[in-house]
């Protein structure tokens, strides 16, 4: 395939509860370091969380930090981190061709939340309500956030697509790379969730807040005890360019992304449909160009609820029926559920696998649940596979919004 | 409330909403702006703090009248009396 049609990542950077870099992150994945805690949430009390502790102010004002909104905050941590990861000299970039793609599971409920709530404190004097609530709802903030601190010139968008928002972004990166539309993209999610309680008393509600006296032990995908999601925020962004412009400039090359699909399960609101996870997942392979045996590590969405998990164990084991040398693994119990920022996330700790060929593993199993048994799973120590190629990176949302995203190590 | 109890609120929602901006030696007779790195979102800011803190309301067409320290302390002097 001609150069100009391979997109290549050459950049990273993000924040994790348990990482502010890609070597810290990966580091905490492998030694089973969780980042989950405890948040004081308004009116609910003592929850369990996952928080970042990056620094803000690394690369924007407190002025302009106090304008915007967290998921802003993330987001130019993240694209500034990346950028300076991929080694460009940002000065001479043309930033009328970058291109600022990030998914999100949601945007403005933190805002809206904390204006009602001074609104209440304040005798319902609803002429206290900011002049920034528009500019820091709208669905774009967070993204144009970054435009505004990089000055970026291209174009600018959220993809709103629940928990597949860190695939999806990176999909919209790739394809607007494709198009011609940009010669540089800052893709990937980003999550500021924990800062609004209407998300924990959502998932209270449904039964499916995760718990636990230790925050470091609450986050339990396919154990047999889970009891929910532990809602945590984060953010990982990457920056993608065509593999002709990255030769060009002798970019270091993080991996190759081949395959991806979005489909939707058309069935429920919120209860996900294995049959169309199996699908999405041979989608992406097939646009791969792959066999289902060439994928040495998935990645699961697995989020720690009860039926969620059994359905996606039971795709996984359905889509690589037919393969022995697949690993798979998950991330949410060391981090949480990142929600917009998960799939970007989770796919960023594992991509060092492609040079240590170690798949990190999944945290917190004390008891595997039966019904979550998939061949190859790796969970609670690390396991050395040799080489490793491909890596397919599954991220699941409400609605049902299924995506699959297949990276390749890349080999001059 | 004195003449410089009333600058000092100003100088206080100030530092708070440009927590940036170094505060101390302004000259009182010279326009915000022109000493700070203060956009008009920054004084609807200003008017939105007067009104939470202190209930002091800046009607939108006395706005130009906080645009000095002095010319604040002035017009605001009266409503806080």
């Amino acid at each position: 395939m001609d150069d100009t049609q391979r997109i290549v990542m050459t950049g990273i950077g993000l924040t994790a509860p348990n990482g502010n870099n890609l070597e810290e992150f990966r580091t905490n994945l492998l030694n089973c370091k969780s980042g989950v805690t405890h948040a004081e949430i308004r009116y609910m009390g003592k929850q369990v969380a996952g928080l970042c502790d990056f620094d803000e102010f690394k690369y924007q004002s407190k002025k302009l930090r106090r304008r915007g909104t967290r998921a802003g905050s993330i987001s130019i941590y993240c694209a500034n981190e990346a950028v300076k990861d991929s080694g460009l000299n940002w000065e001479l970039v043309d930033k009328s061709m970058v291109g600022v793609f990030l998914g999100i599971t949601e945007h403005g409920n933190v805002e809206t939340e904390n204006e009602i709530y001074e609104m209440h404190q304040n005798n319902l004097d609803w002429k206290l309500w900011s002049p920034h609530h528009n500019p820091r709802t709208v669905s774009n903030s967070p993204a144009g956030e970054v435009t505004l601190n990089l000055n970026i010139t291209g174009p600018h968008y959220t993809l709103g697509s629940a928990c597949a928002g860190g695939n999806v972004g990176i999909i919209q990166g790739v394809q607007q790379l494709l198009l011609g539309e940009v010669d540089l993209a800052l893709a990937g999610g980003i999550s500021e969730s924990p800062q609004t309680f209407g998300i924990f008393a959502a998932f209270a509600a449904q039964g499916a807040l995760a718990h636990h006296e230790d925050p470091t032990k609450a986050s339990r995908p396919l154990d047999k005890n889970r009891n929910g999601i532990a809602i945590s925020e984060g953010g990982c962004i990457y920056v993608l360019e065509r593999l002709s412009d990255a030769k060009k400039r002798g970019a270091k090359i993080y991996a190759e992304i081949v395959g991806y699909a979005i489909n939707s399960d058309a069935t429920d609101f919120v209860n996900p449909n294995g049959e169309r996870q199996v699908e999405c997942m041979h989608k992406a392979i097939k646009r791969a160009g792959l066999k289902i045996s060439d994928i040495d590590i998935v990645n699961m969405h697995a989020t720690g609820t009860g039926t969620g998990d059994v359905n996606e164990s039971k795709a996984v084991r359905d889509a690589f029926v037919s393969s022995d040398k697949t690993f798979v693994n998950f991330t949410k119990g060391h981090i949480g559920h990142c929600m917009g920022a998960a799939g970007s996330l989770e796919l960023a700790g594992n991509l060092p696998s492609f040079e240590d060929g170690v798949v990190h593993p999944g945290m917190n199993v004390t008891e595997l649940d039966p019904e979550c048994e998939i061949k190859n799973l790796v969970f609670n120590e690390p396991k050395h596979i040799g080489k490793v190629n491909y890596i397919l990176n599954n991220s699941f949302g409400m609605l049902g919004i299924n995506s699959a995203l297949i990276v390749k190590k890349y080999t001059v | 409330m004195t003449a410089a109890n009333v600058r000092q609120i100003v100088i206080d929602i100030i530092s708070d909403i440009a927590p940036d901006e170094d505060v101390t030696g302004l000259d009182d007779s010279k326009s915000l702006r022109e000493q700070l790195d203060l956009d008009s979102m920054d004084f609807l800011d200003i008017v939105m703090e007067l009104r939470k803190r202190h209930k002091v309301e800046v009607p939108q067409e006395d706005y130009p009248k906080l645009a000095t320290l002095e010319s604040c302390v002035a017009y605001l002097s009266p409503k806080f009396a």
